[in-house]
């Protein structure tokens, strides 16, 4: 089987602060990491091959230096990677990040089974996995919380929804989005890690992909615009206590009962 | 749209310059600099840079005709008929957006049996309900929901289309999307429209720390998805508006490369959304044992607990306990945070919360900006003495 991981490098942290006088943002950019959803995608993708056979790639789009989060897939146990970068494909939205993708994926190679994460910590849409699913004319299965098994060619997995689970029985080639809590997600290896510092990659850019109209791609390519961002607005009538422990108990007990949560 | 073009005999400082860019998007090379696929086109390096950095506009694309498209659409997410409580929701906005430009407000309803579901909802605002009732979408399977879905744009062509952030909609809706190149706008929590019917779409990005507008200039149908519980539901009028249509689709459209094998209902949780009185451990918490000091005022308060993301991190609770952008949109009529520093995208999750009382001993910590009631102190001081204050209150009565 082969099964390929879409990864994403994310903020190491969600700090952003918005400068209060110019509305302009201000981030730490040094610091980077392998999106938290996608490990579980990766460990999915790894426990597969572990029990069918096949390989297991990964794919990211990025700046140069997500490069780190292929060879960090690598330490997990991954065995091709694939980097998507070129300047054209910046300031993409969700429709031009998924059909980047899916012209990357093309090239990249033929596989059964593409795996992604929930979502992302930085972008929060969920929505980059179905969409992508679309781009390729394949069926897609979110919020997937159990693999069952492979069946010939088909896959039975379970989806989470709110009330419900729903076993689907999917057929290869398809797209699933995995749950955070599907399977622990393993350790790189250091030894893995030894191994593969110097595994080959594959690079591809603008002039790589079947389709080089590059209105097709990052901002030209997106839909949605955004107009201006802005810090969120404070809201409400606020008061400040301040006291001892046990002043500051009573005033809440007297709120409390006042507002009818409590006799 | 355009691009950057860099002007190295402009260039003063290149250390500066490259500073300027707040995503790293910009390298130093050969004495000039160059733009790397980290940039997000936020053209602070335009404004800021001296004339080092240009902003060329290419030539517009064609327009697309908006007056083809008419009329705001909301999906009714169901299960078994039963309406999910954010369809109601989206019809209250939707109807006010509808009226704002003067269109009428259409519901797409899909499902199977759904006809009984499907009168209640002319009590709801729309102007025209369309159903599609087929055995083949008793439960939700993509593709032939997709199909569906599709056609009732090519057939109606809705200028915006209002979804539910649930599972359903969370999946469906970008499938979609692709499949019309358009826009879509996850998990608004402010929406408006123009008299252009361009749809202004709020939601929190870069992690949340601040607010975007978007907008699909020129593409239809606008699409957006919104969480349950950040509009208001409309109340249901006694009158029958609402003109129910058949909408026809062909055989191959039902067809799908995923079966259903069957339906297990999820053990029954108590999720925290459906509290009235929510107590929320931070990380003011200090190790799991105290996290007893939470549960024990939420019990107290006849309410649940839930968390922010670090807790979940260390592993302390479930998942699905916790508030905030990568977790659940809470709205009770109480919260009480302890220990909570309040950052935003925990705080998108429950600003819309009718009371919110914070304790932390930081007085410049940020939750004390949406806080109706800032409580400076240490949690381990105040918590068990109001729990105590509670018990003593009870016994009195």
């Amino acid at each position: 089987m082969n099964i390929l991981v879409c990864i994403k490098q994310v903020p190491g942290s969600n700090k952003v602060e918005v400068d209060p006088v110019t509305g302009v943002l201000k981030r730490n950019s040094a610091d980077a990491k392998l999106n938290p959803y996608d490990l579980y995608a990766l460990e999915t993708g790894l426990r597969l091959r572990e029990q069918y056979g096949g390989s297991v790639s990964v794919l990211t789009m990025g700046p140069p230096q997500a490069k780190a989060i292929l060879y960090e897939a690598f330490a997990m146990g991954a065995d091709r990677g694939c980097l998507i970068t070129d300047r054209k494909f910046g300031g993409a939205d969700v429709l031009a990040t998924s059909y980047t993708l899916s012209q990357g994926i093309k090239r990249f190679g033929d596989f059964d089974l593409i795996l992604c994460g929930l979502q992302t910590t930085d972008g929060d849409t969920a929505q980059v996995g179905p969409e992508l699913s679309e781009q390729l004319d394949i069926p897609c299965v979110c919020n997937v919380r159990q693999i069952q098994e492979v069946q010939g060619q088909t896959i039975c997995v379970e989806m989470e929804m709110s009330e419900d689970m729903e076993a689907l029985q999917v057929a290869f080639p398809c797209l699933l989005t995995v749950q955070k809590d599907i399977y622990e997600p393993r350790l790189p290896s250091y030894k893995k890690a030894k191994e593969t510092c110097e595994r080959t990659i594959e690079m591809y850019t603008l002039t790589d992909m079947a389709d080089t109209d590059e209105h097709h791609y990052g901002l030209d390519g997106s839909p949605t615009q955004v107009q201006r961002i802005f810090p969120p607005e404070v809201h409400k009538a606020q008061e400040t206590w301040q006291g001892t422990g046990q002043e500051l108990a009573d005033r809440l007990h007297q709120l409390l009962k006042q507002q009818k949560f409590i006799v | 749209m355009g691009k950057l073009v860099i002007h190295p005999d402009k260039i003063q400082d290149i250390k500066a310059l490259v500073a300027i860019c707040p995503f790293g998007a910009m390298q130093e090379q050969g004495g000039s600099v160059e733009i790397t696929a980290a940039c997000r086109l936020c053209k602070l390096c335009v404004k800021k840079g001296g004339g080092a950095v240009e902003f060329v506009e290419e030539e517009q694309q064609a327009q697309i005709d908006k007056s083809k498209w008419q009329g705001v659409a909301v999906y009714i997410d169901h299960v078994d008929g039963r309406v999910h409580p954010v369809s109601y929701e989206l019809l209250g906005k939707a109807r006010e957006l509808a009226d704002k430009i003067q269109q009428e407000l259409l519901a797409l309803f899909m499902g199977e049996n759904i006809g009984a579901a499907a009168e209640e909802l002319r009590h709801y605002g729309a102007d025209r309900i369309f159903v599609c009732d087929k055995p083949a979408l008793a439960k939700f399977n993509m593709e032939p929901y997709a199909n569906v879905f599709a056609q009732f744009i090519r057939q109606v062509k809705p200028a915006a289309i209002l979804v539910g952030a649930t599972p359903v909609g969370r999946q469906l809706a970008p499938r979609v999307a692709a499949r019309f190149h358009t826009g879509l706008t996850a998990d608004c929590t402010v929406l408006d429209i123009r008299e252009n019917t361009d749809l202004v779409q709020i939601r929190p990005a870069f992690g949340g720390n601040i607010m975007a507008e978007i907008l699909t200039p020129n593409n239809r149908p606008q699409m957006a998805t919104v969480r349950y519980k950040i509009m208001d539901a409309p109340q249901r009028s006694e009158a029958a508006r609402g003109r129910i249509e058949t909408l026809a689709v062909d055989d191959a459209a039902l067809v799908s490369r995923i079966a259903v094998l069957g339906i297990t209902k999820k053990p029954k949780e108590k999720s925290i959304e459906q509290a009235d009185v929510l107590v929320v451990a931070g990380r003011g918490i200090k190790k799991k044992e105290d996290l007893s000091l939470v549960y024990d005022l939420a019990e107290a308060l006849g309410g649940d607990f839930a968390c922010t993301r670090p807790l979940i991190e260390n592993g302390w609770l479930d998942p699905r306990r916790q508030i905030g952008l990568s977790g659940r949109t809470v709205r009770p009529k109480l919260i009480i945070t302890c220990g909570v520093s309040g950052a935003i995208q925990f705080v998108a999750g429950m600003d819309h919360a009718e009371e919110i009382v914070a304790i932390n001993s930081d007085p410049k910590a940020p939750i004390f900006k949406v806080a109706n009631y800032a409580v400076v102190g240490d949690l381990y001081e105040i918590v068990p003495r109001l729990i105590a204050d509670i018990q003593q209150g009870r016994e009195r009565a």
